[in-house]
């Protein structure tokens, strides 16, 4: 897919008008995430039922295409428990790097497999996988992500 | 003298395709005669310089001290050796940081710099104040970019021991009154330091003139190679100082467990010297000279106008920095309401349009103007006014594709 066209077929959509965009107040966890070279810069928040994800938003700033790529993945993590989100995140940044390619692998990825095409955007790709990788440090290392609160 | 458009054929990168090339700040393009130089060099001398005994070294040693020469009287340096070679403009602060920082500044005292500088005009003295118990005190502009006399002469005082600012900023495009603020310096008995790595391209510089006791350059924003930059020194303070790397071709008599150092500015050289590309800054100077810093500027001028007043046309775009187009030094920043800079530059890319998008290694600067991140177009003299009207038409339909409107 070419830039503009996934701008305006994907990304446009969750940027314009975001659907987990927010903040909770009463979080487990909560991880800010920031890209150096961008300037993208999100916090993350989270709330567990167990180990199951029963809540999750996020809020900051950054572009079109870090703010679209966490709202989508904030969609694709609600009801799953850790280790299922990490595993999910551990295949978008492998699609994004062009490291997974093979489509029943993607598929697992939803809408947010849309995003494939950033691979072909070196400049881009920690954009995309920025939300992602906030998650799974998130719940890889929950310490950190309760220094925060 | 050839006219701007002859001068540009000899950009062969910039004839290669359609990309309009608006990220000059970054680094400039090289026409062949650098190109040239630098692999007529090794084509026809190349040998380890300041060493050999033979013909090809000497005749390596005798290209690099007549770059060196070049580069002295180009910014009206009073000898040679006031000119160390570096890799740029941050290795030249290094240097200036830890060879003269770290040994004259104490507990107590304090540097001045602005909010405007380059990480790389920050970071050394950051690193200066924390180690040697320094305060950093900022000099703050007002709405037009400023740095006004009220405020250089509240901040620097008895205890600053260093001023250190860029020439020209690399965000808002403004000249600082570098000279006036030397003075000051001056009087207040502090060495002023000068990061020119975005004026030297652009206008005549004479180092004595404005009153730098040190100024820092580099070639890849003035025609030159990556990796070659120059750092020139006032003698009396370059011969106090001490070495900054130590090692090969910077010793004068070396024991096991002691070593004693060479002249400036060979002291400041460790290791073998980028003598390659020293010949193609050089050659970038002497080509610079015969385009000439008049038609230079007026070029940068005319299209620095252009791009500001179709700005002005497009009510979601906000400028930075001065309302007027000459004080820019073919330097715009700005925003687009709605669209990320970096957005906004990936959408240009896709109509080959190349401006930069970020916070230009100058984040306490975006902190200051509330911007996270800004886009800039950096104009030089091989461009054109048919380029600037393909960026402005471009632009006005980045929103549209970032999902504003049709």
């Amino acid at each position: 897919m070419e830039l503009k066209q996934l701008y305006r077929e994907i990304v446009n959509e969750h940027n314009l008008h975001p659907v987990n965009r927010g903040k909770i107040e009463d979080a487990d966890l909560v991880l800010r995430g920031v890209n150096p070279s961008c300037g993208d810069d999100i916090t993350l928040y989270m709330k567990l039922d167990g180990d199951v994800i029963k809540a999750a938003s996020y809020d900051g700033s950054g572009c079109a295409i870090s703010q679209a790529s966490v709202d989508m993945m904030v969609d694709q993590i609600l009801g799953k428990n850790k280790e299922e989100a990490i595993k999910l995140a551990g295949t978008f940044m492998g699609m994004i790097k062009g490291e997974i390619t093979d489509e029943e692998s993607i598929e697992a990825l939803d809408e947010a497999a849309a995003l494939q095409d950033v691979a072909h955007m070196p400049a881009r790709v920690k954009c995309a996988v920025l939300g992602w990788h906030t998650m799974q440090e998130m719940l890889e290392h929950p310490e950190k992500a309760q220094e925060n609160k | 003298m050839g006219s701007l458009q002859d001068f540009r054929k000899d950009f062969d990168i910039l004839n290669s395709g359609d990309y309009v090339y608006f990220d000059n700040a970054a680094t400039s393009q090289r026409p062949r005669q650098v190109l040239d130089a630098v692999t007529n060099f090794y084509k026809t001398t190349n040998a380890n310089p300041l060493r050999g005994l033979y013909d090809w070294s000497m005749g390596a040693t005798e290209a690099y001290e007549n770059a060196r020469s070049t580069v002295a009287d180009f910014i009206g340096a009073s000898r040679a050796e006031e000119i160390i070679f570096t890799r740029n403009t941050t290795e030249s602060l290094n240097l200036v940081a830890y060879s003269y920082g770290m040994e004259n500044v104490h507990e107590g005292d304090e540097i001045v710099v602005t909010v405007m500088e380059h990480h790389s005009n920050l970071l050394p003295w950051q690193m200066v104040a924390k180690k040697n118990g320094a305060k950093l005190v900022f000099l703050e502009p007002d709405e037009e970019g400023v740095i006004t006399k009220e405020e250089y002469e509240s901040k620097i005082t008895d205890k600053t021991k260093i001023v250190a600012v860029g020439h020209v900023s690399n965000v808002f495009g403004i000249t600082n009154p570098v000279k006036e603020i030397a003075e000051y310096a001056h009087s207040k008995g502090a060495i002023m330091v000068v990061d020119g790595a975005q004026s030297t391209p652009h206008m005549s510089v004479d180092v004595q003139a404005i009153g730098a006791d040190f100024f820092a350059l580099s070639g890849h924003k003035m025609l030159a190679p990556m990796g070659i930059g120059a750092l020139y020194g006032r003698y009396e303070l370059l011969e106090k100082m001490q070495p900054f790397l130590t090692g090969g071709e910077m010793i004068e008599y070396v024991t096991r467990t002691d070593a004693t150092y060479a002249e400036i500015p060979h002291k400041f050289e460790a290791g073998t010297v980028n003598a390659g590309d020293a010949v193609g800054l050089a050659a970038a100077i002497e080509y610079i000279k015969s385009v000439g810093f008049d038609k230079i500027e007026e070029q940068e001028l005319k299209l620095t106008k252009l791009i500001m007043e179709g700005l002005a046309k497009l009510p979601y775009i906000k400028v930075y920095g001065s309302k007027d187009y000459r004080k820019h030094c073919g330097i715009v920043t700005f925003t687009m309401e709605g669209v990320h800079p970096h957005d906004m530059s990936s959408v240009l890319n896709d109509d080959h349009v190349c401006i930069r998008a970020g916070h230009h290694c100058a984040q306490p600067l975006m902190q200051f103007i509330g911007a996270g991140s800004t886009a800039r177009a950096s104009v030089y003299f091989y461009n054109t006014e048919e380029e600037v009207a393909v960026f402005l038409d471009k632009l006005s339909k980045v929103r549209e594709v970032m999902g504003y409107g049709a």
